[in-house]
């Protein structure tokens, strides 16, 4: 039994509160316990389990050929899980931080992104690349960066965002299935987030491409994605007590997006602040509020605020609590959403 | 010779811990100094003369598939054509050294390798038509699409080595890229990789002397580029790249050896591009006729066909035979693709993923609707 595997009560089927980063060693262990064919890589991933222990006990149960210490390299580890992918395995890569990715972009973008389409479809790649992204960890430069803007402006990739830890188990299992390629995003200051949660019978989640609502209100919809979603449920409890009724829709894919489930909020709340961490200006806001904008524009009471990080490179650790979107900044947008014409 | 008594490198090694030994004796890893020739040696009269007969005549119907190419940029019909022509015994060599098995993962300039292979003429020139990015299915002929960005193949090719050994498949894969592209960084990953996990990949780099306009003296300090397999721990192999049997040679034994599960070879053939990097280019600005002439002396194609002539392999009549076959070769390629391609706008959304997104689904149907209200962009001028 593996370490991740024994935390979240295999055999007893027990619910036990469980760790985002266990539910997501768990969805990698079950899919490659389901199919041979799925292969891990990555820098550390093997003795180590990851430096966030996601990859824990893999390397044991399924050896060193299934989960592969790889050299450090980006570029190499995710062009060698394209020529894998060609071969018909379904390379899981981990790029152990948010910023390591970068010398992967062209694999990423040039490659990965395009192969379905560059080969009329004969050739799709099924590639989970796992990156763990955002700040609010005290990791120093390199080591916070939103970056799914970037994956986002790409076509042919899929970007998902687990905000719980039944999604983190469900969506990874969903991406490695996948025939697409996949980045997979995961929050780093959620992996010790915890839920009550039985891998026996993980909760039925949504499939890839569906956004869903986390709390129902009635007064503004708060959209957002993986590390804001805490932030906005503590939003809106508070915002009750200003007389505010807030949905929340957790996102959980950027790619696709799921129009209709955001509009659809819009359209009974009036009102709409988008959060996410990462920069505001080319971020993901701007797009969720032109297609909340375009969609609902005479059900719109105030414009679609954002809430969103600033637009500098990630700050030093010690100041990183004012550039990431806290409560009171959603709060303060919500209150901006009395908006009068004359203001 | 260890790795310690080279000249020059005790100064910076730390002392070892006890346990510590240097894997790998670097000596046998080394290139020899001059490429390697078979044509115009002794050894050229062992050499099988049906492979010879089998190189000569890919050698005359690569040469004329790509004067044939470089025609139909001027007729408009290629948007581009990278030639290889005074390359074509690397292509060729690349190409037949495989077993229907294995796999070829060319770059741009290697179409001439992927119809060596078996690939339709027509199928391996949709890329640089522009009708579609791979006009062949890669599976069915285990070639890889042909990679535009240098040496991002590379990495490719070791993970689908990699793959096929972990399914215990005896397959091996060859990946061509040119001296450029050997001072890409994937290019080291990849390299990296191949040696680290002991990979069934042969890597030939055709050195054609530029990268576009930047000679190699400007692209690497390294006495030869097979050097640079020594540093990786595999061997390196210096081969005269216009020479179709030595290339052939040297690349049967790399995959051969990486075939035995012996790992990685590097193979440096030296060789020239006789016509500019593309047809939009100027060579005139960066090279002298006199350089070109000198290669002219030492074209591919006339080495082989003195070697064959010596033997008394070839006679006028076989020559014209084989002529003639690249001759009928070229018109069928030329009548194909005087045909304008009959495409279906509607395919640009459908590979995008396995299944539409909403939002490309009605992108789609707006150009779908654009289509049939009878304009598209490029009538637009003519409505304002």
């Amino acid at each position: 039994m593996t370490t991740a595997a024994a935390a979240v009560g295999e055999r007893t089927g027990s619910v036990r509160p469980a760790t985002m980063a266990q539910a997501l060693g768990r969805a990698l262990r079950d899919s490659m316990a389901a199919d041979p064919t799925v292969h891990v890589l990555g820098e550390d991933v093997g003795t180590l389990g990851g430096v966030f222990r996601v990859t824990d006990g893999l390397a044991k149960e399924f050896g060193d050929d299934r989960c592969t210490d790889t050299p450090l390299a980006e570029a190499g580890i995710l062009g060698a899980a394209v020529g894998m992918a060609m071969y018909g395995l379904r390379p899981v890569v981990e790029m152990q931080f948010d910023a390591f990715a970068y010398p992967a972009f062209e694999q990423l973008i040039s490659h990965v992104a395009k192969m379905r389409n560059r080969t009329g479809g004969a050739m799709p790649l099924p590639i989970t690349v796992r990156v763990p992204y955002g700040g609010g960890i005290g990791g120093v430069e390199h080591h916070s960066d939103s970056s799914e803007a970037y994956y986002m402006a790409t076509p042919g990739l899929h970007v998902v965002t687990p905000a719980t830890v039944e999604d983190a188990y469900g969506l990874l299992r969903e991406s490695i299935a996948s025939d697409d390629p996949v980045v997979f995003l995961e929050p780093k200051r959620l992996y010790w987030s915890k839920a009550a949660w039985s891998p026996e019978a993980p909760a039925a989640v949504e499939p890839i491409g569906r956004a869903v609502v986390r709390r129902p209100g009635r007064s503004a919809t708060l959209i957002t994605y993986g590390p804001s979603l805490p932030v906005c449920m503590e939003a809106a409890e508070a915002a009750t007590s200003e007389g505010w009724d807030l949905e929340v829709v957790d996102l959980r894919s950027l790619v696709p997006f799921d129009d209709e489930t955001v509009a659809a909020s819009v359209r009974r709340t009036g009102r709409a602040v988008v959060v996410h961490e990462s920069s505001g200006f080319g971020g993901p806001g701007g797009e969720i509020a032109a297609r909340v904008t375009e969609r609902c524009f005479h059900h719109l009471e105030a414009p679609v605020l954002r809430v969103a990080g600033f637009d500098i490179p990630y700050p030093p650790p010690m100041q990183e609590r004012h550039h990431l979107p806290g409560v009171d900044r959603v709060l303060d947008a919500v209150a901006r959403l009395q908006w009068e014409a004359e203001s | 010779m260890t790795v310690q008594e080279l000249p020059g490198t005790a100064a910076y090694r730390p002392t070892p811990p006890p346990a510590w030994k240097p894997l790998t004796d670097p000596a046998p890893l080394l290139p020899d100094p001059e490429p390697y020739r078979v044509l115009g040696t002794e050894a050229a009269a062992e050499a099988d003369p049906e492979l010879l007969l089998r190189l000569y005549a890919e050698l005359v119907r690569g040469r004329r598939y790509n004067a044939q190419a470089t025609a139909l940029t001027k007729q408009g019909r290629l948007a581009v054509y990278p030639s290889s022509t005074g390359q074509e015994a690397c292509e060729v060599a690349a190409a037949l050294v495989l077993e229907e098995r294995d796999w070829l993962f060319p770059s741009y300039r290697d179409t001439l390798a992927a119809v060596a292979r078996g690939l339709d003429p027509v199928d391996a020139l949709t890329l640089l038509r522009g009708d579609r990015h791979t006009g062949y299915d890669p599976r069915e002929h285990r070639i890889a699409p042909l990679c535009t960005p240098l040496a991002t193949q590379l990495p490719h090719a070791v993970g689908l080595a990699h793959a096929a050994r972990l399914k215990g498949d005896d397959v091996v894969a060859l990946a061509m890229v040119g001296d450029g592209g050997t001072s890409e960084g994937d290019f080291h990953e990849a390299l990296n990789f191949a040696a680290v996990w002991r990979a069934p990949v042969v890597f030939l780099v055709q050195n054609n002397g530029f990268a576009i306009s930047v000679p190699l003296a400007k692209q690497t300090a390294a006495p030869s580029l097979a050097h640079k397999a020594v540093g990786y721990g595999m061997p390196g192999r210096l081969v005269d790249g216009n020479d179709a049997v030595a290339v052939h040679q040297v690349l049967g034994e790399a995959v051969a050896r990486a075939r035995r599960g012996e790992g990685p070879t590097l193979v440096e053939a030296v060789t020239y591009r006789m016509e500019a990097h593309t047809n939009a280019d100027d060579a005139t600005r960066y090279r002298g006729d006199s350089e070109v002439e000198a290669w002219r002396a030492h074209d591919p194609i006339q080495l082989l066909e003195r070697a064959l002539t010596g033997r008394g392999l070839l006679d006028e009549e076989r020559i014209g035979a084989v002529r003639e076959a690249a001759e009928r070769m070229a018109a069928g390629l030329r009548e194909q693709m005087n045909a304008d391609p009959v495409l279906d706008p509607m395919d640009m959304f459908t590979h995008v993923y396995e299944q539409q997104t909403e939002q490309l689904r009605e992108q789609a149907a707006r150009l779908r609707a654009e289509l049939e209200a009878g304009h598209d962009e490029s009538g637009a001028e003519e409505r304002r």
